[in-house]
């Protein structure tokens, strides 16, 4: 019988496959992105987990404003990530220290 | 079977979701990206919450996933260069998110045994009687309409946001300027030139 701790479980491994994407790709910025889509993921998952066995329809509701932050946050990121390119010529961003004084 | 359903989703996801952070090649990335939220939405499937499975499906898989396979595409970067470093981070990287699972894991163990949530054993994601959808558009459009209007909101700005930050006008590119158009005259528009014979004109 499946029951919320397996959905919880779930969330959390992929909550942590996204910090650890991070951390292993801290160079790479469209991964990074991509990693916090997943932990986005992660949190839609627990919120639609506690909402079902919770029987309140409330949590879906806070998953799908994740949701719409969630495909804000990208859009503005990988703009952010076009101009960048088109300024620096790479996405490296571990050396991005152009705004220091 | 819905115990097979739920762990060859989750195993899906997991995956998927390893793949997406330890692919070579950032479109593959991408790619077990899809998956990962195509699976994920098949576990919302088996929560209940339908109306939710689809709309991830529309707007990761239709929008944020062709955005960012779009961006990797179109910029041509040295991708090689950009995981130098990934061996040098994996050991920290691996203690942190294994540390962050095993106190997640617990976490989650005890507050789905002794939570709220506990002593439910079945889910439901809509009441008796009404599909899903309808359940979340009669709180959606009631107690949460102005949050409803501030989401929409917050879209606006990030494709006015998006918008300025890329768009960029070349230099060179003719474009036609109605207010100039209307603005000539004559006596501005027309220039007379008097031209010797055996001659011509030149610009």
């Amino acid at each position: 019988m499946i029951g919320l701790s397996h959905y919880l479980i779930v969330a959390a491994i992929l909550f942590t496959i996204g910090v650890f994407g991070i951390f292993v790709n801290r160079k790479n910025i469209i991964v990074i992105l991509m990693s916090i889509e997943l932990i986005l993921l992660a949190v839609n998952i627990n919120l639609v987990a506690f909402s079902a066995y919770l029987h309140d329809v409330v949590g879906q509701i806070f998953a799908m404003f994740v949701l719409t932050v969630a495909a804000a946050e990208a859009a503005v990121g990988l703009a952010i990530l076009v101009t960048f390119f088109r300024n620096r010529g790479d996405i490296a961003v571990d050396d991005a220290s152009m705004m220091k004084g | 079977m819905q115990a097979i359903a739920f762990y060859l989703l989750a195993f899906v996801t997991l995956a998927a979701g390893l793949l997406v952070v330890s692919a070579r090649n950032p479109v593959h990335s991408v790619l077990f990206l899809i998956t990962a939220f195509f699976s994920a939405a098949g576990l919302f499937v088996l929560l209940g919450a339908e109306f939710l499975a689809m709309l991830l499906i529309v707007v990761y898989v239709g929008a944020v996933a062709v955005l960012f396979l779009f961006v990797v595409m179109m910029l041509d970067i040295d991708f090689e260069a950009l995981r130098k470093g990934f061996a040098q981070y994996l050991p920290v990287g691996g203690l942190v998110a294994g540390v962050l699972t095993l106190e997640m894991i617990f976490v989650a163990a005890t507050v789905a045994t002794n939570g709220a949530a506990g002593k439910n054993a079945t889910p439901m994601a809509s009441p008796e009687g009404i599909s899903n959808t309808e359940a979340i558009g009669r709180v959606l459009y009631t107690d949460y309409v102005f949050f409803f209007q501030m989401a929409g909101l917050v879209l606006l700005v990030a494709m006015i946001g998006a918008i300025v930050l890329t768009l960029r006008h070349k230099p060179g590119v003719r474009r036609q300027d109605i207010g100039k158009q209307v603005a000539r005259s004559p006596k501005t528009g027309m220039e007379l030139v008097q031209i010797k014979p055996g001659e011509g004109i030149s610009e």
